[in-house]
């Protein structure tokens, strides 16, 4: 019998087919959800409709695109629900007719979210703290920060302008305007630049990123204060769209944007994944909880759902990755 | 023959259309120590893993004592007496060593559920005490050396009563007198009647325990032999496929001009009073015995764990080394000894670890020119041979040779004038070898200047100029390679 001399000349395609399969199986799970509710429910399909599951899934999407890029370098944040809180109260106080230039209350929102993000990101890096405790002290230390500035009552009375955050432009939503933005923005620092690709290094091994010149805190640092800033421009979409700054805005947001970046395959040991899956992993949970809610399924139901696709998608992902 | 064991009849497996075993066959005789070897990738492993109950193959049967079984699990070929000891190994660090031979079969105690402490330390000491070691076993096991812990996995096989232990490479991370211990070990296993499959690089490990040697290339059986019928010419021809007659390449001379200086460099614990020249063109050998200091004084070169005091001088000019990154910008480039820890990222493609130092160089602003990443990707995929199906293949798929030299690419692309390869040879196969002796001596002939940290002595005295031997964390001597022996260098680097 002739030895196979071939230098692994099939398993290239192969998992090039896998790794197609992999996107394009998310794609195809979305096809046919959309697909089903459009049968089961005439209208769903209508311009108004997309519309609002857009506007729905854009906060949560922003969320899950910043905290990506923690994940990525083999981090988690669980601070970002309450920086949504905090970003809602400051945004909201100087947000009131006639007090400010709208320009005021949206750079106060976001640089307090990004000098949280910053705050994590040194206790990280040079305090070696591990992220996980990290972020869940931020994580009361913000909603605690985000209490006492506003004195624990909503912030109402908000300029036009600041509604307006929440309203359409060309028939689209702002919101949605600002998810395909920050998308798109995202997507270039991780596939094209070279911070990008020293956040992918650093995730899937830090020790060799370090040996290779990489300057390892520094990456860890862009991400913490990204997945800050992005928390603080969701806070802001938040307050537009519910007209007051709540400190108790956010609750348990960091678990659905982590759930949609797990979905989408990115990886919670790092190195592996991407905004595109995130984007999708958002839309995912959008359409089927917008579906479950035409469906009238009570919103108890819909809760069991959801976490039987978040584990249901990743043991998806686990079998393919053992496969290869 | 009454003392046949276990046979692999016709085996096949492939993955995802690559084969990996082709029509393999084996056989194992009781009490024998067989020694299987092969380059990596030659399918050693994929073999042992089916008999381990890790893979299944495609085709072909298992015959213990003559009766077909099927290996489909771990527990199932743990239960049918084959035990597997890996090349990580796994144990759970902060268990007693007690606890953790015991692991899966605890004894009971007064009620179901309870463990009896005293019934766990008399079982560890009756597994323990036929293989003539001493061991803490109270203490967590993370106190042991990996020597011990893989004791530790023998007794664990003891207790198993397997009768077929396969190891999988048991020595690469022991030193000397570990090995020989391991070694005694071993035959007391042998005198039990367990056969033991030893998958090996190491040539003088097969001739001093194997009784046969099997070897696989290419996934195919290539020959069975007594290893007394052997030597090691013969089993390199066997392995390879090809004779090497010219293995190490000459080294060329050494110019004059110093390009690196060290003096005075000291880590506390680590190695003292480090002082040595560098100069252009030469390929500085650094031996000694595992934890001489010699990946240390390596480390502090490159930043990766900096000197606490002394000075490094490159061309003249004193070099204040903190960090990798540092060591570059002087022209220092470093290929670390352990490759899965400081050198690889496995979820990147071959593309992306070989342009990782150097990705500044590829950059316009902020955003990577990503044709020209992938040509001169290419240039250097085809000038080191770097076996690949293309510049975006997975690099954890590549063979160790392959991801070496994707590696020294790496640190080749910093365009370093000083290259620091530390046992750049270890676990990549002969053919990988000679690739890499080739690639050593192309560099010192483009007039760049190469530190060679090596256990191999032989690779140390052909392709170096001159060699520093380490002892105990100080230079015990400074030896030029063109008279010096191993065994001037040994004695050097033993312990006074």
């Amino acid at each position: 019998m002739p030895c196979p001399f071939e230098w692994k000349t099939t398993a290239p395609r192969i998992i090039i087919v896998a790794a197609w399969l992999k996107r394009f199986g998310l794609v195809l799970a979305l096809v046919i959800i959309v697909a089903a509710l459009g049968v089961a429910k005439p209208g769903y399909l209508e311009f108004g409709n997309v519309v609002i599951v857009a506007r729905q899934i854009s906060i949560n999407a922003i969320l899950a695109v910043g905290v990506t890029f923690v994940l990525l370098t083999g981090g988690v944040d669980l601070s970002l629900g309450s920086l949504v809180a905090l970003t809602a109260v400051i945004t909201a106080m100087f947000a009131h007719p006639g007090a400010y230039p709208l320009i005021v209350p949206l750079f106060l929102g976001i640089a307090a979210s990004m000098a949280c993000g910053a705050c994590n990101g040194v206790v990280i890096t040079f305090g070696r703290v591990p992220p996980f405790i990290t972020t869940l002290g931020m994580m009361t230390i913000a909603r605690g920060l985000a209490y006492v500035i506003s004195g624990g009552r909503p912030t109402a009375d908000l300029s036009p302008a600041m509604k307006r955050i929440a309203g359409d432009l060309a028939g689209i939503p702002i919101p949605v305007l600002i998810l395909a933005g920050v998308a798109l923005a995202t997507w270039v620092i991780l596939a094209r630049t070279r911070i990008g690709r020293h956040i992918y290094a650093v995730g899937g091994n830090e020790n060799a990123a370090h040996a290779a010149g990489i300057n390892v805190r520094r990456v860890k640092m862009f991400a913490y204060v990204l997945c800050g800033a992005l928390s603080g421009l969701a806070g802001i979409v938040l307050v537009a769209r519910v007209e007051s700054g709540q400190p108790d805005a956010g609750l348990g947001y960091e678990l659905d944007a982590i759930a949609a970046a797990v979905i989408g395959g990115t990886s919670l040991s790092g190195g592996v994944g991407g905004v595109g899956g995130t984007v999708l992993g958002a839309l995912l949970i959008g359409v089927i909880s917008n579906g479950l809610d035409l469906l009238n399924v009570p919103y108890y139901y819909q809760q069991i759902i959801k976490g039987m696709i978040i584990i249901g998608a990743v043991w998806l992902d686990r079998r393919n990755a053992t496969r290869i | 023959m009454s003392d046949l064991l276990l046979q692999v009849r016709h085996v096949n497996k492939s993955f995802d259309g690559t084969q990996a075993l082709a029509d393999v066959s084996l056989d194992l005789r009781v009490g024998e120590v067989h020694a299987l070897m092969g380059e990596n990738g030659a399918g050693k492993s994929t073999l042992m893993k089916i008999l381990a109950g890790l893979h299944t193959p495609d085709s072909g049967e298992i015959l213990l004592r003559g009766k077909t079984v099927s290996l489909r699990t771990p527990a199932q070929a743990l239960r049918h007496g084959i035990a597997m000891i890996h090349q990580e190994l796994m144990p759970i660090p902060d268990m007693t060593v007690a606890e953790n031979l015991l692991l899966g079969r605890e004894p009971c105690g007064r009620f179901p559920g309870w463990i009896d402490r005293r019934a766990l330390r008399t079982e560890a000491n009756r597994l323990l005490s036929p293989l003539h070691v001493e061991l803490p076993i109270e203490r967590p096991m993370r106190n042991l050396s990996i020597a011990q812990m893989q004791i530790v996995e023998i007794a664990k096989a003891l207790g198993h009563e397997a009768r077929i232990v396969i190891m999988d490479e048991p020595t690469s991370a022991l030193s000397e007198r570990e090995t020989q211990s391991l070694f005694v070990a071993i035959d007391v296993l042998k005198r039990r009647g367990v056969a033991i499959v030893y998958i090996t690089h190491k040539m003088d490990e097969v001739f001093a325990i194997a009784d046969r040697v099997t070897v696989l290339r290419d996934g195919c059986h290539v020959a069975t032999r007594p290893a007394a019928d052997l030597d090691a010419d013969a089993l390199i021809r066997l392995m390879v496929g090809r004779d090497l007659r010219e293995i190490f390449p000459k080294p060329c001379a050494a110019g004059k001009e110093i390009v690196l200086s060290v003096r005075g460099l000291t880590r506390a614990g680590a190695f003292r009073d480090i002082s040595f020249d560098l100069h252009r063109g030469e390929v500085l050998g650094l031996a000694g015995l595992m934890g001489a200091g010699r990946t240390e004084v390596a480390s502090a070169l490159f930043g990766l764990a900096p000197a606490k005091t002394g000075e490094i001088l490159v061309q003249g000019r004193p070099a204040r080394i903190r960090k990798p990154a540092d060591a570059m910008r002087w022209g220092i480039g470093m290929v670390t000894e352990d490759r899965k820890g400081q050198g690889i990222i496995p979820a990147m493609n071959v593309k992306h670890n070989l342009t990782l130092a150097a990705l500044a160089d590829f950059c316009r602003g902020p955003f990577i020119r990503r044709r020209y990443e992938s040509a001169v990707a290419e240039e250097h995929i085809r000038g080191l041979a770097i076996r690949t199906s293309g510049n975006r293949q997975a690099i954890a798929e590549l063979s160790g040779g392959n991801q070496q030299k994707v590696m020294i690419a790496r640190a080749l692309l910093t365009q370093p004038r000083i290259v620091i390869l530390d046992e750049p040879t270890r676990g990549i196969d002969i053919g990988a070898k000679v690739e890499v002796y080739a690639i050593i001596a192309r560099l010192a002939s483009e007039g760049r200047s190469i530190i060679l940290i090596s256990a191999e002595l032989p690779e140390i005295i052909s392709l170096c100029d001159r060699v520093l031997v380490m002892r105990q964390g100080t230079l015990a001597a400074e030896l030029d390679t063109a008279h010096a022996t191993q065994e001037e260098i040994l004695k050097h680097a033993m312990p006074v």
